[in-house]
Parts: structure tokens; sequence; C-alpha cells
């Protein structure tokens, strides 16, 4: 088990710097920079010599190798640099957006959870029967709708129904409070985007699970549970649904990660300042300093939740923690 | 003895989109407290599926039990409710599968798999059940019981799977075993040490064993009684002496004949029987074993021939059952 761990993180770090290696050089790969997307933007005309300055300054005119070095030794001092547009340090410009795309993102996992494991199971159980059907529809349905555009209908529906009901409209709050200091306010803006997005998120992992508990079904260690004599409850709940999560929690894994940098339209429907939504600023302004660290957290929130599901593996399989 | 087991015409099919599998057709035989019947036939013939059938373990869909009725100590067994069916799963009637690599549960303790059972039909605490755990671990002949019991399935080879296999059978106390091709997935030296397992621990206990095979040859050592089935009927069935040294049914010689006997001298030639057993969804009135037999004549394709009395217990399902004797000395 140890050494199973161990082995985990070990391939951490090489992955890491695999994706900086890629994302540093494929940004400067791209003609333009910050600069030239400032000062050339506006349509005047620029001195080339004042685009030089601000390179200078940005440090932009280092030879690249020095810059990849920078960029490195960044992360062992703790220094990621600042923003080339803001100039304000990267870590907080991510951290203000971070806490916002985090909470999102930990709670349509919890939907998507709380609603995926139970429906799938049932499901699965009552294969062919209305109610199988009825769970199938709703997660074909969760898949075919786009995420933004379960939120537009959130919002409007938001709209409508407190016009309809209150007198007047009602949105959501836009600006982000911690759910520590004002815990409705919190959820009233954030409650909307985790529900659509985690529809389609339980939407993929009900079925999922579906798949997976009817393939553990069909299995002959669960013929022999029958013929123990144990109970369809104790069938399921103790011998199948075990096996049948390691691909649950590989799906909920990967959509987590997606989650945490991939919110972009779902952001701008609800206006929310998510890191997605930096994201697609930093890359318009050619923000190399902001654009890579985003990419380079992207990943390392894949690589972590990787290694968090590969942990959930080996509690759940014996085969795995005693390889 | 005292009849356990009778099972009488039951009849098991298969609905599935390229016609109805008459997997198991109108089978009757019993088991007596404490004997051991054996049940052999080819692949296909439908001895999984009657096994599966005493303890309605058979999928559906697509599988049914359309007829026939299983008394097992004065209750039919197809006329419970789920919940007594059950009880009697494991209980008084266990299995053992083919499969030990796949029959275990990958991902729970050895220790849990076989007290799970006694905690759930004995009510024994957990702690009495690892105890009593232990012992049929140390019965089945499986050294260090304690360390076993805390590890999983794949820290044990086939041959110690199987023997898990059988002290979770065993567990209860059942009055009987149904153990499907127990050694079938096994190499040949741990088969015999596994066979002989089961013979002594269910002569020791008193429990009575139905043991499926499609082997012959093994069956005679171990068994009291054989059914030999073909293409979803008994067709033969009679004591090990009686199948093993007077077989009757043209199919049953044709299995003799095709496996290495200890009664016959070393090097007499082996004969399989030619051509394939018949596809269960088209089978017509007649005799399903007349296209590969030597001895059918017309009526074999008219009508299928009734189990007919040969001797004491001993029954053959044939036309030519009179003549069966000349007939094998003249070929
Ligand atoms: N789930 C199923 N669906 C359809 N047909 C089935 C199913 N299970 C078994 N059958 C059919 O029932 C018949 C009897 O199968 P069974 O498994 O009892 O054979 P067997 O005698 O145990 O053979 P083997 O020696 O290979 O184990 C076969 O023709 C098989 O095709
Ligand atoms: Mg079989």
């Amino acid at each position: 088990m140890h050494k199973y761990i161990a082995k985990r993180l070990l391939l951490i770090l090489p992955t890491l710097l695999g994706a900086a290696v890629l994302v540093f050089f494929l940004l400067r790969a791209i003609p333009g920079d910050v600069c030239e997307v400032r000062l050339a933007g506006s349509g005047l005309y620029v001195d080339e010599a004042e685009i030089e300055l601000c390179r200078e300054k940005l440090g932009l005119a280092k030879p690249l190798i020095v810059q990849f070095w920078d960029f490195i030794t960044g992360y062992v001092v703790w220094d990621l640099g600042d923003s080339m547009w803001t100039g304000k340090p990267v870590t907080e410009e991510i951290g203000l957006r971070f806490k916002l795309s985090l909470q999102v993102a930990l709670m349509a996992t919890l939907v998507a959870v709380v609603i995926a494991i139970p429906l799938g199971a049932i499901s699965a159980i009552k294969q062919d029967t209305w109610i199988d059907y009825v769970v199938r529809s709703f997660s074909i349905a969760g898949i075919a709708m786009p995420s933004f555009w379960l939120g537009i209908l959130i919002i409007l529906g938001l709209l409508i129904g407190t016009q309809h009901f209150l007198g007047t409209p009602w949105m959501p709050p836009i600006e982000y409070v911690s759910p520590f200091k004002d815990l409705a306010s919190n959820m009233a803006q954030l409650i909307w985007p985790a529900v659509a997005t985690g529809y389609r998120y339980s939407a993929v992992a009900t079925r999922m699970t579906r798949s997976a508990l009817l393939e553990v079904l069909r299995e002959d260690y669960i013929r022999t549970a029958r013929a123990k004599g144990m109970t369809e409850k104790i069938i399921i709940n103790r011998h199948a649904l075990k096996n049948a999560m390691l691909p649950v929690f590989t799906i909920i894994g990967i959509e987590f990660a997606f989650l945490m940098g991939g919110l972009v339209v779902t952001e701008q429907v609800f206006n929310l300042n998510g890191i997605g939504k930096l994201f697609v600023e930093s890359v318009q302004a050619q923000d190399f300093a902001m654009t890579q660290q985003l990419v380079m957290l992207v990943v390392l929130i894949a690589v972590v939740t990787n290694f968090v599901v590969d942990l959930v593996y080996a509690w759940l399989d014996p085969r795995i923690r005693y390889a | 003895m005292a009849t356990l087991l009778q099972v009488r015409n039951l009849t098991t099919q298969f609905f599935t989109s390229s016609g109805t599998v008459r997997a198991v057709d109108n089978i009757t035989f019993d088991v007596d407290e404490g004997e051991t019947v054996a049940v052999v036939g080819e692949s296909g013939c439908g001895k999984s599926v009657s096994a599966l059938s005493i303890l309605r373990l058979v999928p559906w869909p697509p599988g049914k039990i359309v007829g026939g009725s299983i008394n097992f100590m004065g209750q039919d067994l197809l006329e419970m409710s789920n919940d007594d069916i059950r009880r009697v799963r494991g209980r008084e009637i266990s299995m053992v599968f083919q499969e030990p690599m796949t029959s275990l549960n990958p991902v729970l303790s050895i220790g849990l798999q076989l007290t799970e059972t006694m905690q759930h039909h004995l009510g024994l605490s957990p702690a009495q059940a690892l105890k009593r755990a232990a012992e049929l671990l140390e019965m089945v002949g499986i050294s260090e019981p304690k360390r076993r019991l805390a590890q999983f399935p794949h820290h044990l080879s086939g041959g110690m799977r199987q023997r898990v296999m059988i002290a979770v059978a065993l567990s209860c106390e059942p009055k009987l075993i149904i153990a499907d091709e127990p050694t079938t997935a096994l190499d040949v030296t741990i088969q015999a040490q596994i066979l002989e397992l089961m013979k002594d621990l269910t002569k020791r206990l008193g429990v009575a064993l139905v043991v499926i095979t499609h082997n012959l040859g093994v069956v005679a050592r171990y068994a009291d009684r054989v059914n030999v089935m073909y293409a979803g009927k008994i067709i033969e069935m009679g004591s090990a002496q009686q199948i093993y040294h007077q077989p009757h049914h043209p199919y049953t010689l044709g299995l003799l004949a095709s496996v290495p006997r200890m009664d016959q001298p070393r090097g007499t030639r082996l004969i399989p029987i030619d051509g394939q057993p018949p596809d269960l969804t088209r089978l017509d009135g007649g005799c399903a074993f007349r296209p590969r037999c030597r001895f059918a004549v017309d009526r074999c394709a008219q009508e299928f021939p009734p189990l007919e009395n040969i001797d004491s217990g001993h029954v053959s399902a044939c036309w030519r059952v009179k003549e069966i004797n000349e007939l094998k000395n003249a070929s």
C-alpha cells in the first residue's frame, strides 16, 4: 500500500514538469504578446521602442530559457510572478476566483454523487421497468443538455417565477461572499450554477453507475452470494456496489477536474467571477504569466484528483492495495 | 435411507431471441440423505441449469422453471416464497461452483465471505462466526486459518479458493451440497485432492452431495448413484456399479468408451462419440441421441423412449434397451 502511494506520488512531479514545458513554450509559440495587445490593440500608431520598453519591463525580452528558468524556480521560492495585464500578483488574482470555482465544483460534485449513485443503482436493479426508463431519460437529457443552456433556463425561470409570485424579478447576487460569513447569500448565488453543472455531471455518473452495476450483477460471485441465501439488499450493498464503484469514481474525478477549469460559458451565464472567466481574459490579453499559472493550476487539480481516485481504488479493491 | 430431495418432472427453459432452449426437460430423480449422486453428461446438456433450478437460481430473463416439483424435506422448493427459499439457500442446501477464480468476491475478505452466511442463517455473533470460520478452514485443509481469514481471494491459488468455497458450503451444516464441476477448472493433481476432500467431509458429516461432472471416469470412485443426462433429459440412472459395469444406454456406452478406465488394461483404445450434441432449441419428439447412435432404428425418430426398468434402481431410456447387450457384443 505504501509502495503504491509512493509510486503514485512520484509520478506527479514529472507530470507537472512536462505540463510546465508544454504550456510555457506553446504559449510563446503563438505570435504576439501582452505588450502588443495592450499598446497596439487600440489601433493607434505605437512606437516600436515603446513596445520594447514594455517587454523589457515585463521580462519578455530575456532569452526564453532564462524566462523558463524563472518560471520553474518561481515554484521553489513561491513567487509565481505578477499578472502582465493588471500587474497584481498572480496568486492574488487566482486566489480571488479559486474559492468560488472550488465551491461550485464541490457543490456540483455533491449534487452529482448524492443523486447518481442511488439513482444508477435503482435503475440497474429495476432494469427495464418504468423506474429504469425514467432514470435513463433523466440522464440522457442531462447529457444532451449543455450546462450553460440549463443555466440560462434557470435564470429565466428565476426571473419569471419571482416576477410572477413576488411582483418584482429577483436575480441571484453577483458579489461573492464567503459561505462562512453569509451562508444564505452565498448559497443564493452559487446553488444555481451548482445545479446547472451538477445535473449533467450526475447524468454521466448515473449512467456509469447503472452500467457498472449491471455488469457486476452478472458476475459469478454474485451468483455465489445468491446461492448463499443473502438478501438482495446485502447482495447489492456488500457484494456488488463496491465492485461497481471503481469506474464511477473515475468519472467523478474526471468531471471534477473539468469543473475546476472548464466552466467558461456557465460562469458567463451566471456572471460569476471564476477561474474560467479569468482564463479567457488572460488568454485574450496574452497574459503569459497568468495563463501559464492557470494551466498549471488546472493540471495540478487534475493530477491531485487522479491521485485521490487512485487512493479510493486502493481502498475499494484489495488487489490494488496489496499489489 | 430416507429420501432427502425428490425432483419430479423438472423442466427449465430459456426464452431467447433464437428460440426456446429446452435446457432441462422433464427430469425426475431422488437424492437420499447422506448419499452422493453424480450427474454426468457432455457440455451443454443441462447439468448446471438443473442444479441452479433446484435452488431457483436460474437467471430470469431469459431462464424460467416452467414445470415440475422439487420436494425437499417435505416442502416444495418451487412453491416457496422468496424469503423462504433464501432460508434454504446456503443453510439447508449449498452450492459449490465450477470457477473458483471468479466465484469468490475479489473485494471482500475470505473471513467475511465465510462468516456472513453463519451470521445470516445461524445468528452467530461476529466473534463466534470468526472462530468457526477458522475451524472450517482448518477442516478443509487450509494452513494458518487465522491469517487466511484476513486475506483476499487473489492471495489464494485456485485449489485453495475451491477449498474456501467448500468451507462456505459446509459452514451452516447443510443437508445437501450441490457441486457443479467443482474440479474442472483445477489441474489434475489438485482435482483428486478436492474430490477426496469432498467425499471425506460429506461422508463424515452425513451431508448428501450432488456432484456434476462430465468425467464419468472420475465419478465411479466417489458416487453412490449416477444420473446420465443428454440434451436436457436423464437418459440413464442407476448405482455407480450398474452404470459403470452394466451401462444400458448407447450414450452411456459411448461416454464410458471415451474416457480411460481403471478397470481396463492401459492402452485400451479410447473412442470419442461422433458428432455434436443437438441444438436445444430444435428438438423434435424423437430420441435426441439418435443422429449419433450406432443402434438407432426408425422408431427412435418418432417417439421419445420412456425410462425402462432394468434392475432395481437402474433405468434407461432406449427403445432397444433389451437388446443392448447383444448389440454391444456384436459390434
Ligand atoms: N443464460 C442462458 N441463456 C440462454 N441459454 C442458456 C443460458 N444458460 C444456459 N443456457 C443453455 O442451456 C443449456 C444447458 O446449459 P448448462 O449450462 O446446464 O450445460 P452444462 O451441462 O452445465 O454444460 P457444461 O458442462 O458446459 O457446464 C445449454 O444449451 C445452454 O446454451
Ligand atoms: Mg455447467
